[in-house]
């Protein structure tokens, strides 16, 4: 995983709640057996007017000029600034991916589906919690501000604006740790292998249906 | 010392180590594997040279994407058919067990694991699937995970957790005549909100979840999800131990013997602490059907379409003019005069036997409704069509003018060919009324079986209680 610190981005505003993560990457991209690849699918039904499938040339679907992601005010965004519940729904990586794939890099939202939470952290991309008052001042200051910027520093967990103001933000110390430093968690639960031995052996004396 | 929760009990059988931080290592029991969201996982243990942990506690199936006609000649969408190989060729490779879709027991993932008892009471549940919720009507602990977890637990057959909070949902009385798990579980979405269980664990119980069959329990998990938490639970009693016993994987002998004394204790204790508890009136809840594009968009069938302007909040407001918008419907519509054009009766939420059983008892003796283009029927699995096939539901489906499918999860999210096209309204019995789920542009109205029968008998949403019973 590549690791993640700071991030100075352009950001870009999508207000609605409960986005889910269907919207984020359509079922008929999940087809792929890959990782890659998923970036210009992102928001797929929003983003093109004409139904897509994968192994299109996508840069020839009629576009839809009224969807944010369009709008060349935010091309090159790497901060995705969202509402409430953002990532509801399947279970699916392929949401994360395609944010990634895109470039996006920080998603700022007052809150997050379980799932789409834990997914971000195994790939980079670091979901932000901030209070529903701020994220609306926000939006009302990306609206009014072309080339709206935030710097996202991991280590200081803080957003800071174009004013200098820094936003501080939660963050779990383990999510934290493997982010900074591009960690495989794979590899860092392996290194408790013993533990999990020891579990197990304990396991089957207790429940030993378990063990069959 | 305050008495701890089914979720507290079941984490607890379950820590490997903790972290200083509170994040856990927990063992997985029992890891069910489709083929949507398992490659890059199997891919990922290639490139990094692992094998899996323990692969005895691995079942896999394919099911999003398998055509439910015409089985006999494969899959012909390429994309689709080079998925489903690439699991088979996978589970060969990495030693897996695995029912192909020409095998009997193939189904929906979450409907073949219980009817396997591949699932059992007390497990940890893991599948890279959302609605693994389902698998807590056992007492067990089930949630989905995303595809690096998934190789996560192949490679270490443990996650990496932190606890979830405790919410009780307590469904209190009886419901009535014609009101199912679904409307049980649709009613306290839209009480609670799609957000309203995120960062919980849900344990259902009340006198009508103790009531409910554990394939109404199913309905009622599986369905957790979509009210935010990522696991919801259902206490351990006879229900439960009389569905599982005799099944493929279920313990026997002097071994069933000790672990149904061990799975009693999966119950919470009489003053265990919840950080919420919720009391929803059974006796109040009527058959619900969902208007928008949120499952917390939902109202009962003798209600009306909801008006944004009555909404208070502005971003609530909006959000609701935009699902009425995208579902092409007026505020204040009374919802039993919305028409529609196909009937999916299906899904991980309710294709299990006692889900046609009901959706058979409306539409015995009826027939589908001249406007509805297309109803279907898709079961669960091989084995729950097969049973069906033997009670003739079959064909009192068939002789409605109903398709009777193959098993797989089909339209409820359209990965195979069965999908709405743009503007199409469906009865579905499935879980998700997302923009686009079910086809780009499909109207998604999410009721239980019983209700899509009876839309789909009158080709429009009817209240299932003032349907008379059909002649002869």
């Amino acid at each position: 995983m590549k690791p993640l610190t700071t991030v100075d981005g352009l950001v870009v505003p999508l207000d609605r709640s409960n986005v889910d993560t269907d919207a984020i990457i359509p079922k008929q991209y999940l087809k792929s057996v890959k990782r890659t690849g998923f970036g210009p699918n992102l928001f797929d039904d929003w983003r093109y007017l004409d139904p897509g499938e994968p192994g299109m040339d996508h840069s020839k679907r009629r576009i839809n000029p009224d969807f944010v992601l369009n709008d060349p005010h935010y091309w090159g965004a790497e901060i995705l600034l969202a509402r409430k519940n953002f990532g509801c729904g399947s279970s699916r990586e392929h949401a994360v991916w395609a944010l990634t794939d895109y470039g996006i890099r920080v998603v700022i939202a007052p809150s997050f589906a379980d799932i789409f939470f834990s997914n971000s952290f195994k790939n980079g991309l670091l979901p932000i919690v901030l209070d529903e008052a701020v994220v609306d001042r926000l939006f009302a200051e990306v609206s009014a501000t072309p080339g709206y910027r935030l710097n996202v520093d991991l280590a200081a967990q803080t957003v800071t604006t174009p004013s200098g103001e820094a936003i501080p933000f939660e963050v779990g110390e383990f999510h934290k740790h493997c982010l900074l430093n591009g960690l495989d968690d794979i590899a860092l639960t392996l290194e408790h292998a013993d533990d999990i031995r020891a579990y197990e052996q304990r396991r089957r004396a207790e429940a030993p249906w378990l063990f069959r | 010392m305050t008495g701890k929760t089914l979720y507290d009990k079941l984490w607890d059988a379950h820590v490997v180590r903790t972290e200083a931080d509170g994040t856990a290592l927990l063992y997985i029991d029992r890891h069910l594997v489709h083929e949507v969201t398992s490659p890059q996982a199997f891919e990922g243990l290639r490139l990094a040279g692992r094998r899996p942990w323990r692969t005895d506690t691995v079942l896999a199936v394919p099911d999003h994407n398998v055509p439910t006609t015409h089985r006999d000649q494969g899959i012909s969408d390429p994309v689709s058919r080079v998925q489903v190989e690439t699991l088979d060729a996978n589970v060969h490779e990495f030693g897996i067990t695995f029912f192909p879709m020409t095998d009997v027991r193939q189904g929906i993932v979450h409907v073949i694991g219980p009817e396997q008892g591949a699932t059992l009471p007390g497990m940890t549940v893991v599948c890279g699937d959302s609605h693994t919720s389902t698998h807590g009507a056992f007492g067990a602990l089930a949630f989905g995970i995303g595809t690096s977890e998934v190789e996560h637990v192949l490679a270490t057959q443990c996650l990496l957790q932190k606890k979830m909070k405790n919410m009780l949902v307590s469904v209190d009385g009886q419901v009535g005549p014609g009101v199912t798990a679904k409307d049980i579980v649709l009613a306290i979405i839209g009480e609670i909100g799609t957000a309203g269980g995120t960062g919980y664990a849900i344990e259902f119980g009340g006198d009508a979840i103790r009531a409910l069959s554990v394939e109404g329990r199913m309905t009622v998990c599986n369905m957790a999800i979509e009210a935010g938490a990522r696991a919801g639970m259902v206490a351990v009693d006879d229900t439960t131990i009389s569905y599982v016993k005799g099944r493929a994987y279920a313990p026997t002998d002097e071994l069933w013997d000790k672990a149904v004394a061990a799975w009693r204790e999966f119950k919470s204790d009489p003053d265990a602490a919840f950080d919420r508890v919720v009391h929803i009136d059974a006796a109040g809840i009527a058959p619900q059907v969902s208007w928008g594009t949120s499952p917390e968009m939902v109202v009962p069938v003798t209600g009306r379409v909801p008006d944004p302007d009555e909404a208070g909040d502005p971003v609530k407001a909006s959000g609701m003019k935009r699902a009425l918008e995208y579902m092409g419907l007026e505020a204040n519509t009374p919802v039993n005069q919305i028409a529609i054009d196909k009937v999916f009766i299906g899904s991980c939420t309710n294709s299990r036997i006692e889900d046609l059983r009901a959706a058979a008892d409306v539409v015995r003796g009826r027939r589908v409704a001249d406007n509805v283009k297309l109803a279907m029927v898709v079961p669960g699995s091989g084995l729950v069509k097969r049973q069906a096939e033997e009670e003739g539901l079959d064909k009192v489906f068939l002789e409605a003018g109903f398709e009777w499918r193959e098993p797989g999860c089909s339209m409820c999210l359209a990965m195979n060919a069965d999908r709405l096209e743009s503007g199409e309204r469906c009865a579905s019995t499935s879980n998700r009324n997302f923009e686009g789920r079910q086809g780009q542009g499909g109207r998604t109205h999410l009721v239980s079986p019983a209700m899509a029968a009876a839309a789909a008998v009158t080709g429009h949403f009817t209240d299932v209680r003032d349907l008379t019973p059909p002649p002869g």
